[in-house]
């Protein structure tokens, strides 16, 4: 008796939960993309009960994982968080579609700063809202390396910080990135001689790296395993949470900064709402509960106004005007030059 | 006839979707160039150093492991075979219980204790001995191979050693045979098919294994299961499709090789 109850309470929620899904109504659904946990879930509840409009969030691993996937175009989604390169190979395959700022009068909080940076990989803004930015620097325990003797990418080639432990990121560009900054190079080269010392560099500083690792290399610098490593800007306000000797440095050769925004695909069911989404999360104290929650450096002016100075006044966290003169964007270059420097990455990993 | 033919129907659909259809995309990338023309420079692509490199060290330390766990599974197959009752319930429980976890979470785990400020570090530095510096070497990536693949490897064994009728062990020694000799000439061939499909079954997932490369070598250590990973990250399917096939081939010549003594094993039985 127990059990046919229990088959016909699931055909019955079945029929509920599927009569549900039968009723959606397009205008008032929005389809998201966006990174897995990257965003508060309650702005999500509270942009549902503010608008009417139900939030259908699907989430992915990383922009290579997410591009395929708006290229074929089945899934149909409103909205996508991707970064600046994965934008510019959006654009350059017209795969989106541009926004009607009139219904993003939010907007004008944009810092122009970064608005200017990110018109590299989307000229004129016409495209892309930054969500979140950051660099990509070095992370050191003042413990075993004093406070303030790390300022360049070279340190990371030092012999003294072998026994201690030195982290190298798993990623192509950004391990890249790091040899053609000291080596004075573009860091969008793909000239094959620059690409040739590129590797020989890292080649070199092989021996001396403990491991190379994208994830876990917050972990290792907090558990002390290693003492210094590059790693993401983003990851700084947690790490120095879970271990207080740890600070973060912008090299002084420069870096890469990126930016993930929102952009809308062409073949979107519901631009509108789109719109009104990214309105909504560019609302001052929106944008203050997405910094809290993410710890990522916003792009919006009057959030910044909200940050509590202890973290403003971090050049970690916010880098000055200074500091990102000496950043730049990677750029999309074209599946020729992505097969060209995967092949120069298999030459350095596979050494 | 017809009825339980259908009952094959789901897992023929799973085969197809799972197997054949996946199979046939790889064969696709892996013959074709970015434009979708013939070539067979992603198969050739193996003979590449970094690729030939990697190959090599994937067959090393996927022999080794398999060596060190049939050293370690034999035995514990042996004392299974003689133990009765609840105790080897017991033993047999234990050996499965670390499989109930996720096997990433288990490698995992292994670096933490592995970890030059880890667990085991931290013991060695209490008693004042000298600490162990294997974490993202060689030697942790067979650690956690050996310690993931452990299981696939004595559960089969054990399968055949609990099937040996007593009687002819028995008989062997009525005919004056000595311990040694039982095990050699009737406990050893009668178990030659548990040990085949043992190591198949360690050889074959830690050749291409990256992700306990990964985890425990630190990313220093570059195995073929790296090589292909990446190659489908950085959105290289053909030739990671390639290069899969290579080591399909591999692994099929391995398996031919060890279904060789198989019946060399049976054959010196009969």
């Amino acid at each position: 008796m127990k059990k046919i109850a229990a088959v016909v309470l699931a055909l019955v929620m079945g029929a509920v939960l599927l009569s549900g899904c039968g009723k959606l109504d397009p205008e008032k659904t929005l389809y998201f993309f966006n990174y897995g946990d990257y965003i508060d879930p309650d702005l999500l509840k509270e942009f549902e009960k503010e608008t009417g409009i139900r939030v259908i969030m699907d989430t992915f691993d990383t922009n290579e994982e997410m591009y395929p996937v708006i290229q074929a175009g089945q899934v149909k989604y409103d909205l996508v968080v991707a970064s600046d390169y994965t934008i510019e190979k959006m654009l350059a395959n017209n795969l989106l579609s541009p926004l009607n700022y009139d219904n993003i009068p939010n907007a004008k909080n944009l810092e122009k700063t970064y608005m200017d940076i990110m018109a590299g990989s989307d000229p004129g803004n016409k495209y892309a809202i930054p969500y979140n930015w950051g660099t990509v620097g070095i992370m050191y325990n003042t413990k075993k390396i004093p406070e303030g003797s790390i300022t360049s990418w070279t340190d990371l080639w030092k012999e003294e910080y072998k026994s201690m432990g030195i982290l190298m990121q798993d990623s192509l560009r950004d391990t890249f990135m790091v040899a053609e900054m000291i080596l004075g190079y573009d860091m969008n080269t793909t000239d094959p001689n620059e690409l040739e010392q590129v590797v020989q560099l890292l080649i070199r500083q092989a021996p001396l790296v403990a491991g190379y690792k994208n994830d876990a290399a917050r972990d290792d610098l907090i558990t002390g395993d290693a003492a210094i490593g590059m790693i993401y800007s983003g990851e700084y306000l947690y790490c120095i949470d879970e271990n207080e000797n740890l600070t973060y440095v912008v090299p002084k050769e420069g870096t890469n900064v990126w930016f993930d925004c929102f952009v809308i695909p062409k073949n979107a069911q519901n631009q509108k709402a789109a719109e009104a989404f990214i309105n909504f999360m560019l609302r001052p104290e929106v944008g203050l509960k997405t910094f809290e929650y993410l710890t990522y450096p916003s792009p919006n002016a009057e959030t910044i106004k909200l940050i509590d100075k202890e973290y403003l006044e971090d050049p970690a966290v916010f880098p000055d005007a200074e500091t990102l003169s000496r950043c730049g964007l990677y750029h999309y270059m074209g599946e020729d030059a992505d097969a060209t420097l995967a092949s120069y990455w298999k030459r350095f990993r596979g050494n | 006839m017809n009825k339980r033919k259908l009952l094959a129907g789901p897992y023929l659909a799973i085969v197809l979707c799972g197997t054949i259809i996946p199979l046939l995309a790889i064969l696709y990338y892996g013959f074709t160039d970015r434009a979708g023309q013939f070539t067979l420079a992603n198969i050739t692509a193996v003979t590449e150093p970094e690729n030939a490199k990697a190959l090599g060290l994937s067959l090393l330390l996927a022999l080794i492991c398999t060596v060190i766990c049939l050293l370690l599974a034999y035995p514990i197959g042996l004392l299974l075979r003689r133990t009765k009752g609840e105790k080897k319930g017991l033993i047999i429980f234990v050996l499965i219980l670390p499989m109930w976890m996720n096997f990433l979470l288990r490698t995992m785990a292994w670096k933490a204790l592995l970890a030059n400020t880890g667990v085991i570090n931290a013991i060695l530095e209490a008693v004042g001995l000298p600490g162990i510096n294997i974490i993202n070497t060689p030697a942790a990536v067979v650690l956690g191979m050996v310690y993931d693949f452990l299981p696939f490897m004595i559960l089969p064994i054990y399968n055949v050693m609990i099937k040996i009728d007593n009687s002819l062990i028995e008989a062997a020694q009525d005919l004056g045979s000595n311990g040694f000799q039982v095990l050699t000439r009737i406990i050893l061939p009668l178990s030659v098919p548990g040990i085949i499909s043992g190591v198949t079954m360690v050889f074959v997932p830690a050749m291409t294994t990256f992700a306990i490369s990964n985890i425990l070598g630190g990313g220093k250590i570059y195995l073929i299961g790296n090589i292909i990973e990446q190659d489908f990250l950085m959105g290289l399917r053909q030739t990671g499709s390639g290069l899969s096939l290579v080591i399909m081939v591999f692994i099929l010549i391995s398996m031919a090789l060890i279904n060789k003594f198989d019946k060399n094993g049976e054959g010196s039985m009969l």
